[in-house]
Formats: C-alpha cells, structure tokens, sequence
C-alpha cells in the first residue's frame, strides 16, 4: 500500500493545473441544456480537444493522451478545483466510448473516437422506452435487419442529451420474436437519419434535458452495430457498468460541492444550529469516503480487475450523497433558498436550487436507486430473486 | 499511488481468519463469555503463535515487526469471530505505546506480549473505564499531565459489568508516584494522542468484521426462513435493508484502510483520518445490527441466536476509544474551521 503521489503523477496534475488555468473561461457558461449553452459548450470541448486533454486515459490515436486511471482521477480533481464547464458529451465521453474501446470493430474505434473526443460528435443515450424503464428488458423498439440496413420503428424516451445531440446509442430489439434481455443489440444511430423525430421534454427545472424519439422506417447501415447481434445485453450492460461505476461520476465532483458547502456553512456561521454542522461535517467525509473508495477501485483496475455489480453501490451512494448536501445547502440558505438565480437578492446562491432540482434526479437516472439496492442484495449479497 | 495491500498482509489476514474459525466458533465465545475472567490465555497464546499478539512489535523484541496496514486486516477478522481477548487494548494500543516510551519498559514488556504471556491495558482520559484491567499484567494509566505504569496489586481494580461480555470494562483507581511515572508534559501528552488514534483505529477495524459477519449471517437465514411460501430474502424490504448495510461497510473499509496508513506513516492527518475511519466503521456497524436484527425477526431477539455476539460487539466498539460525538467534534474542528485544505485533491498529501 502506498497512498502518496509519484513525481510522474505530481507532474500532470501541475500541468493539468496550469493548462486549466490559462484556459476555464472566466464567466460560468449557460446550462448545456439550453440551445446557447450547448453551443458554448462545444467551444468549450473543442478547445480542451485541441489541449489534448479532452479524454486523458483514452489512447493518443483515439484523440486521448495516453493516460492511467489514476492520472484521470487527478485530471478530475484538477478539473472540478478550477470549475471548469460540465462535459457536454458525457454520455460519449465517459459511457459509450469506453464501451466502444471494448466491443468496437478497429474501423469503429477509428470512426467514432476521435469525434467522441472533441466532441464533434455529441451524444444521446437511448436506453428507456414508454414501457421499458426499470425493466429495460421490456424493449419493443425493432431494428429490422433489410439487406445492409436496420429499419428502426418505435420510440425511446428519457433520451439524455437528446434535445441537442447529433447522435443516439441504445438498445434495439433485432429479433421480434425474442423474449427479455434476449435478440436485443447495440446500435448508433444518427439523429439527422430520415425517420428519426426528436421531441425535446423540459424537465423539472424547466431546461430541456431529455428528449422523446421517435423512429418511423429508420434506416441505419449495419455497420453502426456494436458487438454480435442479439448481444445487445451485455454490450449494454458494460455500459451501464462504466455508467454507474467509475466515470460518470469522479469524486472530485461531490468533494467540490461538499468544500462549497463548508464554505456556505461559514457565511452563514452566526445562525447555523449545530445538527446541521454535524451534517456538513457528515457530507464531507461522505465525499472523502467515495474518493478513497475510487482510488481502491482504480487500483484494483490496474492490476488488471474489472468493475462488476459493485458500480451498484458506487451509484447509490454517490447519488444519495448528492442529495443530501443540497438539500442542506438549501437549509443554510433559509429564506433564499428558494429564490431563482435572477432574483436581485439571491447574490449568487440560486445555483444551489438548480444543482439541487439536478441532484434529485440522480436516484433516478442509469437505473434507479430501487433497481441497484436488488443488484447489490441480489449479485454481490447473493440474496434470492 | 497503490491502494493494494501486499502478498504478505493478505496471507497472514487469511491464515488469522481460517484460525480463527476454528478456534474461535460462537460456541467457543460464549464458553469464554461464561468463563470467570471472560478471556481464555489458551487462545491468547495460540494467537501468540501465529503472530496476532505481537505483530506490531519490532522482530528484536520477538514480534512480527508489521505496521498498521496489516493490523488492520487482522482486526478486521478479530470482529468477524467476535474474539474476546484484549488484541485492541494489548497488541494495538499498549504495544506501540511501550515502543515509544522504550527503554527497560519496552525491553521487559515486548518479549512478553509477543510471546501470548502478558497482558497489557491502557486508560485514557476518553473514557473513565479501562477494558481489560482486570485480567492484566501490567496498567498503563493516564493522569492530569502525566503518564504511569502501574502493578495490577498496587491499582484498586473494580470491574463495570457491561453490555459485551466480550470486551470487560473496569474503573481503575491508584496513586501516582515518581515510581509510576514513565512520561510527563508534553511527551506524555503525545504518546496518549496516539494511544487514542490507535484504539480508535483499532476499534474501527473490528467494527468492519462485526458488521461483515452480521450481514451474512442476515443473508444466510433470510435465504432460507421461508414465509408466504418463498424465501424472505427474495422480498425487496429484506434485499434493500441489507444492501444498504453493505454500502455503508464497503465505503467505511477504505476509510479505515486509509487511516492505518496515516498512522503507520506519523501523517499530520493521522487523528482526523482515524476519527473518519472510526465514525464510518461504527455506524456502518450500528446499521448492521440494527438491519441484522430487523431480518432476523424474533429469532435474532433471543440469547440462542448467535447474532447477538456481533450486535454486542458493535455496540461496545461504539463505546470504545472515543464514542461517535466525540469523534465527530474531531472532524468538526478540523475542517469545519478550515484546519486541513479540502475539496478536489485534498485527499491525499501532496495532492
């Protein structure tokens, strides 16, 4: 066990420091969910791209810099400590490229990465359908194979990014008589691709998050397949792994939030009762505890272990904790913890009740929390079904 | 940068907990719970022998000479079993103190705990009570700015019948003298700080292992109890209350892990580390006996069912070196009042 840094990690955390320096915008840019702030948000990537530090742990001739885990980890912390934009791609970024890298055919990873990378490419995800939320199994959306084509009818919803995305990963049902997590596959599908609509949904803080989409007669070639026909499942579920797991979600993200909380707990040092001072004192270490918790996991990731149904646990507690903090952001804020960033006298705090309204969808989305306590009782406690 | 622990620690945190169960069965415990002294020096020398009692002292004084790191790992199986014998107090709490004050003290008692043939307890001004006084051979005792060394004769020893028949407590009254005192001012000040690190990180560990043995005995008998003609363990009531104990255990071990680095490391953050580890490990503890009981029903009520030597466990490891509340206000005063840099790469030194 060794829990100090080595010089070569010291090295690309001053780097990355000073390249973020010189590079953040000053001024925080407009929610990403909104059709200016996507597009400032892709500026954003771009110039991170052209830093190359777009996707440090992917390899330099997918458009990454050949980084380890742990570098990421410290890429992370560097990038949340000088509050850099939220990634627009995500969804590209840190879930179906790492899936890409695994199941993607060499012409795959050469097409798709690199525009993963800088974000040329941004993208949606398209897992959820009317009938096939917690039980995604449920799919009906058909991907009918005619000749060199899959022919797509039905509809996804929840489809994240989906209002200002170019591109759709998700599950397709590829054999109409299958059953389940069976006859189920991966397909990338082109939002522009004739037959696809794309209905923008306003979520609860009223931006534009998610989207329905509907494919009527869809054709997409069958080289945008990812891994074996009817292997959809599993392909999925690496996904979802990474999803819950590792990537989504680097702690430095919630150890941000819980200094921002500290900070907020002594502006307001006069009036704050003691419980909640336990509380904020509780979230820290929460965060603390979910940093050492992923650098245990990213050890084990290098010496050549995989993440399994434990990214269960990572999910529930990281979202759980999300919550939690806002929710007492927003009690140390008392009477303006409900005021909109616009209001003359919220000086500021109105981001707390955004990030708040995103915090609680966090149980919700990559599986509800519901969804990985019977992942966890099930496949890691070895409960019954 | 490796969270891994070594081949060594893991082979010797295997061999501890194949030992010990064997030579640690619930039956054995509650034998020893009924036993007069509630300890059994048969099994103290056999942990002797494979190194548990003197892991920490150095291999010139006939120990193992390991660190912290892997003290932890057998402390978290000593949980597991519900060990009853003073490895907290005497192997991680009194055997570096002795290291530290050295000198014929060190040279005396060393050997001797090494060997399985000593016991030594510790108070500290945390709590008025000193587990194991009763049964040692030697008391290291804290006063007002000092600290002392005293015979069990010339101590007068009076035993707290408590909740954990595993871990006896008693209040330890004596006389300081020039002839007791080993450390003054501010060199006893400090051994005691780490006196209290150490059981605190002692304390946590064990935590881990009661938590982890009650979630399995949670899931074996919800596996099996059947009702409304399936296994209760298939309802989601059930699956959900368990697997909110593993979440807070699995995101308690590192905590713990990490703590036993910064102690075997002299880490400027070592006391804060181990209050984290501490608070973490007790309340994941707490959950587990509390979600253990909860789907074990009635059964897990009665003195028969075995859980209740984990449940008792945790709840008097809770008590030990230093209670939550207090452990809290550490971590409080640290970062509340902006004592240690925190938010993204602060974890670590050097981040």
């Amino acid at each position: 066990m060794d829990l100090t840094y080595s010089e070569r990690e010291d090295a690309f955390r001053a780097e990355a420091r000073a390249w973020l320096e010189a590079n953040v915008p000053q001024a925080p840019l407009a929610s990403f969910d909104t059709a200016e702030g996507a597009r400032a948000h892709r500026e954003w990537e771009k110039r991170l791209d052209a830093g190359g530090w777009a996707m440090v742990p992917w390899p330099q001739a997918y458009g990454g810099r050949g980084a380890n885990l742990l570098e990421w980890l410290v890429f992370e912390e560097e990038y949340y400590r000088a509050r850099a934009p939220k990634r627009i791609n995500q969804n590209g970024i840190f879930l179906l490229g790492p899936t890409i890298m695994e199941y993607g055919t060499p012409a795959q990873r050469a097409r798709f990465l690199p525009k993963i990378a800088s974000s040329e490419e941004v993208w949606a995800q398209g897992w959820s359908e009317p009938n096939a939320g917690s039980d995604m199994a449920a799919i009906t959306t058909t991907a009918l194979r005619e000749g060199d084509h899959y022919v797509i009818r039905g509809q996804k919803t929840w489809a994240s990014r989906g209002a200002f995305a170019d591109w759709l990963f998700g599950l397709f049902r590829t054999d109409p008589a299958s059953e389940r997590h069976h006859g189920l596959t991966f397909v990338l599908v082109p939002l522009d691709t004739p037959g696809v609509t794309v209905r923008p949904i306003a979520q609860l803080d009223g931006e534009t998050g998610f989207a329905e989409v509907f494919f009527d007669g869809a054709r997409v070639p069958v080289e945008h397949r990812l891994g074996a026909e009817g292997e959809g499942w599993s392909v999925a579920m690496s996904t979802a792994g990474f999803e819950r797991g590792l990537m989504l979600r680097s702690p430095a993200r919630f150890q941000d939030t819980a200094a921002r909380l500290v900070a907020l707990l002594r502006e307001n040092d006069a009036t704050a009762p003691d419980a909640l001072r336990d509380e904020v004192a509780r979230c820290w270490m929460g965060a603390e505890a979910y940093a050492l918790e992923t650098y245990r996991t990213v050890s084990r990731l290098l010496a050549g272990g995989r993440i399994g149904a434990e990214a269960s646990l990572n999910k529930i507690f990281w979202s759980e904790l999300d919550i939690r903090m806002h929710e007492l952001a927003l009690q140390l804020l008392g009477d303006r913890a409900e005021l909109l960033s616009e209001a003359p006298a919220a000086r500021g705090v109105g981001t707390w009740l955004d990030s708040y309204l995103f915090a609680l969808s966090g149980p919700i989305y990559a599986g509800t929390n519901e969804i990985q306590r019977n992942i966890v009782a099930e496949r890691i406690l070895g409960l019954p079904r | 940068m490796d969270f891994r622990h070594g081949d060594d620690p893991l082979l010797l945190q295997a061999t501890v907990r194949d030992f010990l169960a064997k030579e640690c069965a619930p039956e054995v415990v509650r034998a020893i719970w009924d036993s007069g002294t509630g300890r059994s020096p048969a099994l103290w020398k056999k942990l002797a022998e494979i190194g548990v009692t003197g892991l920490l002292v150095p291999e010139a004084h006939g120990g193992l000479g390991f660190d912290e790191t892997t003290l932890v790992l057998l402390l978290e199986e000593a949980g597991r079993a519900a060990l009853p014998e003073p490895v907290i107090g005497t192997s991680a709490v009194a055997v570096p103190l002795l290291r530290e004050l050295g000198g014929a003290l060190a040279a005396d008692w060393l050997p001797r705990v090494a060997a399985g043939e000593a016991i030594v307890a510790v108070g500290h001004p945390v709590s008025p009570f000193v587990e194991d006084a009763h049964v040692a051979d030697l008391l290291l005792l804290a006063q007002p700015g000092a600290l002392h060394a005293v015979r069990p004769a010339d101590a007068r020893i009076t035993e707290q019948p408590a909740n954990d028949p595993g871990r006896r407590i008693a209040s330890v009254e004596f006389t300081p003298s020039a002839a007791t005192r080993v450390a003054e001012g501010e060199r006893a000040r400090a051994l005691l700080d780490g006196a209290l690190d150490r059981g605190a990180l002692a304390a946590a560990a064990a935590a881990l292992g009661a938590c982890d043995r009650m979630l399995e005995l949670a899931v074996a008998y919800t596996s099996q109890r059947r009702q409304f003609g399936k296994p209760v363990g298939s309802f989601q009531a059930v699956k959900h209350m368990l697997a909110n104990v593993k979440v807070k255990l699995e995101y308690a071990r590192p905590v713990v892990w990490r703590a036993a680095w910064s102690v075997a490391h002299g880490s400027p953050r070592r006391s804060l580390h181990v209050s984290m580890a501490k608070l973490a490990a007790c309340e994941a503890a707490a959950l587990g006996a509390r979600n253990a009981l909860q789907a074990h029903g009635a059964i897990g009520y009665t003195w028969e069912q075995d859980l209740h030597l984990w449940m008792r466990r945790a709840w008097s490891l809770e008590q030990a070196w230093g209670r939550s509340s207090f452990h809290l206000g550490r971590v409080r005063s640290e970062v509340l009042e902006g004592r240690v840099p925190i938010g993204p790469g602060t974890t670590f030194l050097g981040g």
